[in-house]
């Protein structure tokens, strides 16, 4: 039991690095070539991305009338041309944000009722199929959201807004079709496979002494994943989290499919249109010409930073407390 | 608030292997009683069926009876959870909270029994950590985590966390072998201390321990690999190891067996 324990803290959720000490033999330093290497990569590869997305926005972050932050509507291909990412960005982090609110606390669920209610054969299968969510095509996402969820989303959407509608974003005159929120919907079924199992492997992780020193207090199943497992998970559940995220910002063609294209920032997120990033590029790319294709680049400039601002922030939230965790 | 532990013809199982058969015994409120004997020999897996702990390892099962006063932990419509809250346990490594303060550790238990006014926790936890002897030690850093504390101190965290919420029996398995010598004699003097309130049981590996701390004595063997653990002999400490009735226990304090 105890050494299980030893493994498992050392294994999981800490970042112990120990650096490595050289020895001078052949292997070692082969061996810390490559790490070092691989490493280098990876930050030349963000770093060529960086420069080539910069180097390729130039050209019409110069030809812009219009003001590149703060426009809500994207004429990259009129003449002159007048572009602005404010309603693409609002699209894109309400989807995202809003995918995230309704995934993590059913993702959750699931890991918990997996990894401790579930007797095992039924853990096992169902572990399964919320894997299996995972490797359904975004396109068939895109379709199913379009096709079934657009036309079958009446009842919920008009009850938020008939009982709910006192908050601002379920408030509307002409709610229903392809909004934003059904978007967002499409976005969580997405992104819950990736909460849950992630969430699902860290709570499992969860040393058994941590758990028993719940039941011997006397801590039914719930105190006990309240007392021990949640806060242990916490981290990793943050990081999958931010993982779903990134998936959610990036998500292309379900999300093009799914939203109508209707100019403007709309707090209303139950009427159709809003509009993301990606969606915007994978819609427009085809048909724009040299300055359209330079802006739409320069919009995924955008959707880069965000999701690295994303990765950072939660970063900081998971070192926070790391007085407690170690 | 002590109470007297009566098992009778109680049987441990892991699956279908029977790891402690047919034991019999009398715990006396007010008093310590050690187990010992060579590993694997069930002693420990005999503690957790005292407050339904063996149970929680998928698989696991006991039969038998198991009477605190006159209430049968292992009756009908018996909550192991509320077996747990009046039979505290203490484990081999110390275990507190990681993420939870020294204050919050030691309120844990409470929290779970419902006990939410401000004046009554502090009340209790200064309580609680003074009883483990601890209370100089952690007094100017309650919000500080838990793990912080050295290993003795975590593990007389634990025992504050235990005796918090009042338990009628305190079980203790091998409390002191992740320890030093110095937090070891702490922990000792603290048995010392708490038997004058509760049952304690305690597992050790450690002989001198059992002769320090008990009152009694009882000593668990296996004829072998495979084989179930069984009570050998249980009584007086001072004759378990000057005068015991069974040729095996001696042979086991002596350094002669197998």
């Amino acid at each position: 039991m105890t050494s299980i324990d030893d493994v498992q803290t050392a294994a999981v959720g800490v970042s112990r690095r120990r650096r490595a000490i050289s020895t001078g033999r052949r292997g070692d330093k082969i061996f810390r070539g490559a790490a070092l290497g691989s490493g280098v990569f990876v930050l030349v590869i963000m770093g060529a991305i960086a420069a080539f997305l910069v180097w390729k926005a130039i050209p019409a972050l110069q030809a812009n009338q219009g003001s590149f932050l703060t426009d809500t509507e994207w004429r990259a291909n009129s003449d002159p041309p007048r572009f602005g990412i404010a309603q693409l960005a609002f699209g894109t982090v309400m989807s995202a944000f809003l995918a995230l609110l309704m995934a993590t606390p059913v993702a959750i669920g699931i890991a918990l009722f997996i990894s401790f209610y579930a007797p095992r054969k039924l853990a096992d299968g169902l572990g399964f199929i919320v894997d299996l969510l995972a490797a359904v095509p975004s396109i068939i996402y895109g379709l199913w959201g379009l096709h079934f969820l657009v036309m079958n989303s009446d009842g919920v959407v008009s009850f938020l807004n008939t009982y709910l509608g006192w908050i601002p974003l379920f408030a509307g005159e002409n709610v229903g079709g392809q909004s934003l929120f059904i978007g967002s919907v499409v976005l969580a079924i997405m992104i819950l496979p990736i909460i849950s199992s992630i969430s699902r492997e860290v709570f499992l992780q969860v040393p058994t002494p941590h758990i028993e020193a719940a039941q011997a207090l006397g801590a039914t199943r719930w105190e006990t994943i309240r007392l021990s497992v949640l806060p242990y998970g916490r981290s990793g559940v943050i990081s999958a989290m931010m993982l779903g995220l990134g998936r959610a910002l990036g998500e292309t063609v379900a999300i093009a499919l799914v939203l109508s294209t209707v100019a403007g920032i709309n707090w209303h997120i139950l009427e159709p249109g809003g509009n993301t990033f990606a969606a915007n590029i994978v819609r427009t790319f085809g048909e724009s010409g040299e300055i359209g294709r330079s802006a739409l680049i320069a919009s995924g400039l955008v959707l880069f930073v965000i999701t690295m601002i994303v990765n950072m922030a939660a970063r900081a939230i998971v070192s926070r407390r790391k007085e407690f965790t170690e | 608030m002590a109470k007297r532990i009566e098992v009778s013809g109680l049987n441990a199982y892991y699956g279908g292997f029977l790891a402690v058969e047919d034991v019999s015994m009398t715990i006396e409120p007010r008093s310590v009683t050690a187990f010992i004997g060579p590993s694997g020999c069930g002693k420990s897996t005999f503690l957790r069926t005292l407050n339904r702990m063996h149970e929680v390892i998928p698989g696991a099962r006991v039969d038998g009876k198991v009477m605190l006063d006159d209430q049968d932990l292992y009756g009908d419509k018996v909550d192991p959870v509320a077996v747990r809250r009046v039979v505290g346990m203490v484990f081999q490594r110390p275990n507190p909270f990681p993420t939870m303060s020294i204050y919050d550790n030691v309120a844990a238990g409470l929290k779970l029994n419902g006990v939410k006014g401000k004046s009554e926790l502090d009340g209790i936890v200064e309580t609680s950590l003074k009883g483990a002897n601890l209370w100089n030690e952690v007094k100017d850093r309650l919000p500080k985590p838990g793990a912080g504390l050295s290993g003795g101190q975590q593990q007389r965290l634990c025992i504050a966390r235990a005796i918090a919420v009042q338990p009628q029996v305190l079980l203790m398995d091998e409390p002191c072998s992740a320890l030093d010598p110095i937090s070891t004699l702490a922990i000792e003097d603290l048995i010392a201390q708490l038997k004058s309130q509760y049952t304690i049981v305690i597992v050790t590996h450690n002989m001198q321990q059992a002769a320090r701390v008990s009152d009694r004595t009882a000593f668990f063997n296996i004829a072998g690999t495979g084989k179930p653990g069984k009570l050998i002999e249980l009584d007086e400490t001072s004759k378990i190891f000057t005068n015991p009735t069974e040729k095996a226990t001696e042979d086991y304090i002596t350094g002669r067996f197998g």
